[in-house]
């Protein structure tokens, strides 16, 4: 239980980083620590303490294995991250050719 | 039957082709765009009849049969929305032809249409949860990609904001969806209502509804959500702007809004209470913030919020009668929305301004644009006898027979500033006197005017929807929202 807890806390790190902090980098990295604390609450849905590698062999009898669908969901997950994060920081560049800051209280040329 | 992956695949398969080829064939992507949007709205028109003949059709991707491998699902529901998404891209694309010479690029611009096309087709058909993160992702990606096409200061802040907001509410999505895999050990939609409906609802579905409602809130830029709205749909290109305000808000947002909530959760009192509560915020906010604004598009995306609140409330009454009313109003706003857009766009093709005091006038010189926008004006401000006018009487006469009856009231009140506001946009941009600089400005291109003449008379007579011959095009998307928690007893039944 106090592990699910310790990813929520850290998903909320993440969540203040976002809403708080005025560089569009540190912004970027909040959404970052955002997604890992995701993906690791997920994979950590699918472990069995003890648990092994659900590969059936023959005269093998596997007890406790762990749920392997939460792992290819993860990667599939950080894939988009990385997309995501990509995209992310080359809009980021090309503002701070725009503007010549990375601070997001001076980039605000829309309004209303 | 065979035909529901191509709902996916045409589009990628566009996009792939024309980033392949594109800079290397002249007319190659504008040919390969249209030809592909056409072709998807015609698989959807076909569709209906599919839906009209067997209730549901389930496609199993690979042969696996579900709940182990995905699968696809056509319903009323689904059938409704991929009309609306289609029609609606395929006279943008045709729209796009000329309007998109202004840009350098251009294939990349339709490669990324293609791309945010599939994956709004995706979340339509899909039947599995997790491939629905994944259609939403492609699609938000690409459409974060689109709004800074242009790439000038405005366009990249606007997308950043845009960015850093969707990504946040596809995380909240994600863990909704990793929380509700941990209690019922399934992804299929279908299945999650069957485990829950025998394992009992536990409070982890409570914050599950929660996460849900605030990440596809945020998708459909609902009231204390929508800050990004009014930035990104201005800033991107006009035919963007159409398809951002016109479809993808409604898919994802209204749409995976519908299908979690009602097919899969089930919805509850509390849930319709803080749906009409928050439709009535986004109707009364949007319109107040429309009223004030000088830049056109700005305005009209305003008023997308204004209009999405409508259709949020008529689905939190969740009677029969406001259910139609809210899915004709989405399919309605999605036409004329688009409409409007086009013809922002046509303005500021012909005036290169988008400033409401800078123009006047332009009746006389852009006959076509001043006019399909006055019926899309008129439409969406609900005068009689356009098709907005039906979507918005339906909704009002539900929330009595609901008896809400202050909700009512505001909703008639909030129309009638709508109708101000697409007054003041008329008087100032085509009434009254040519403005001297306007006087040499050229009607636009005819592939642009053809796209906003059929929309404008979409607008006009989209109320035969609601005649008995047509009506099951409405009534059956209605009976799947209807039917709630039964989803699963339908999609298992075409299973067997």
């Amino acid at each position: 239980m106090s592990t699910y807890i310790l990813c929520l806390i850290l998903f909320c790190i993440g969540l203040y980083c976002v809403l708080r902090k005025r560089n569009i980098i540190k912004i970027i990295i909040g959404l970052g620590i955002i997604e890992y604390a995701i993906n690791l609450f997920f994979v950590l849905v699918g472990y069995r303490t003890h648990g092994r590698a659900p590969i059936l062999a023959k005269d093998q009898v596997i007890t406790n294995m762990v749920d392997p669908l939460p792992q290819a969901l993860v990667l599939t997950s950080i894939v988009i991250g990385l997309a995501v994060t990509a995209l992310i920081v080359a809009i980021a560049i090309r503002l701070y050719e725009k503007y010549g800051t990375f601070d997001i209280t001076k980039i605000r040329r829309l309004k209303g | 039957m065979k035909m529901l992956p191509f709902f996916v695949i045409i589009p990628l398969g566009t996009a792939f082709l024309i980033s392949l080829l594109g800079k290397k064939i002249r007319n190659f992507s504008d040919i390969l765009a249209n030809l592909g949007t056409l072709s998807l709205f015609l698989l959807s028109m076909y569709s209906i009849t599919l839906v009209n003949a067997h209730k549901i059709v389930v496609y199993k991707v690979g042969g696996w049969i579900p709940p182990i491998g995905i699968c696809m699902v056509l319903d009323g529901l689904t059938s409704f929305m991929l009309v609306t998404v289609n029609l609606v891209s395929f006279l943008v694309t045709v729209y796009s032809i000329s309007y998109m010479q202004r840009y350098t690029d251009k294939y990349r611009f339709y490669t990324l249409f293609m791309l945010m096309l599939a994956g709004m087709n995706g979340i339509i058909v899909t039947g599995d949860l997790f491939n629905l993160f994944v259609f939403l992702e492609i699609a938000a990606i690409a459409s974060y990609a689109l709004v800074a096409f242009g790439t000038e200061a405005e366009e990249l802040e606007a997308s950043f904001k845009y960015a850093v907001m969707g990504t946040v509410a596809s995380s909240f999505i994600l863990l909704a969806i990793a929380l509700l895999y941990s209690y019922t050990s399934t992804l299929n939609m279908a299945d999650i209502s069957l485990v829950l409906s025998e394992k009992g609802r536990g409070i982890i579905i409570t914050f599950v509804a929660v996460l849900f409602l605030a990440g596809f809130g945020l998708k459909a830029a609902l009231v204390p959500f929508h800050a990004w709205l009014p930035d990104a749909h201005p800033s991107a290109p006009a035919p963007i702007s159409a398809m951002l305000s016109g479809v993808f808000i409604k898919t994802l947002g209204v749409y995976a809004l519908c299908r979690v909530f009602f097919n899969i959760l089930g919805i509850s009192s509390k849930i319709s209470f803080i749906l009409v509560i928050l439709g009535v915020i986004s109707m009364i906010a949007g319109a107040f913030l429309a009223i004030a604004q000088a830049d056109i598009k700005r305005m009209f995306a305003y008023s997308s919020i204004s209009q999405i609140g409508y259709i949020i409330f008529a689905l939190g009454i969740g009677t029969p009668l406001a259910l139609l009313g809210g899915l004709f109003h989405l399919f309605n706003h999605s036409i004329f929305k688009s409409l409007l857009f086009l013809n922002s766009g046509a303005i500021e093709y012909s005036t290169e301004t988008r400033n409401l005091k800078r123009l006047g006038g332009l009746n006389s010189r852009l006959p076509v644009t001043g006019y399909t926008s006055l019926l899309g004006a008129l439409s969406i401000s609900g005068v009689p006898p356009f098709a907005g006018f039906f979507s918005k009487l339906i909704i009002i006469i539900a929330a009595v027979q609901a008896g809400y009856f202050i909700s009512a009231g505001i909703a008639i009140l909030v129309s009638i500033l709508t109708l101000a506001y697409y007054l003041k946009f008329q008087t100032y941009a085509f009434f009254g006197k040519p403005n001297e600089a306007w006087l040499k400005v050229k009607e636009v291109p005819l592939t642009m005017r053809l796209s906003m003449i059929v929309l404008a008379i979409i607008c006009v007579i989209a109320g035969i929807l609601l005649i008995p011959v047509l009506q099951p095009f409405l009534k059956n998307a209605v009976s799947v929202l209807l039917l709630g928690c039964g989803y699963k007893d339908v999609v298992f039944g075409a299973l067997k």
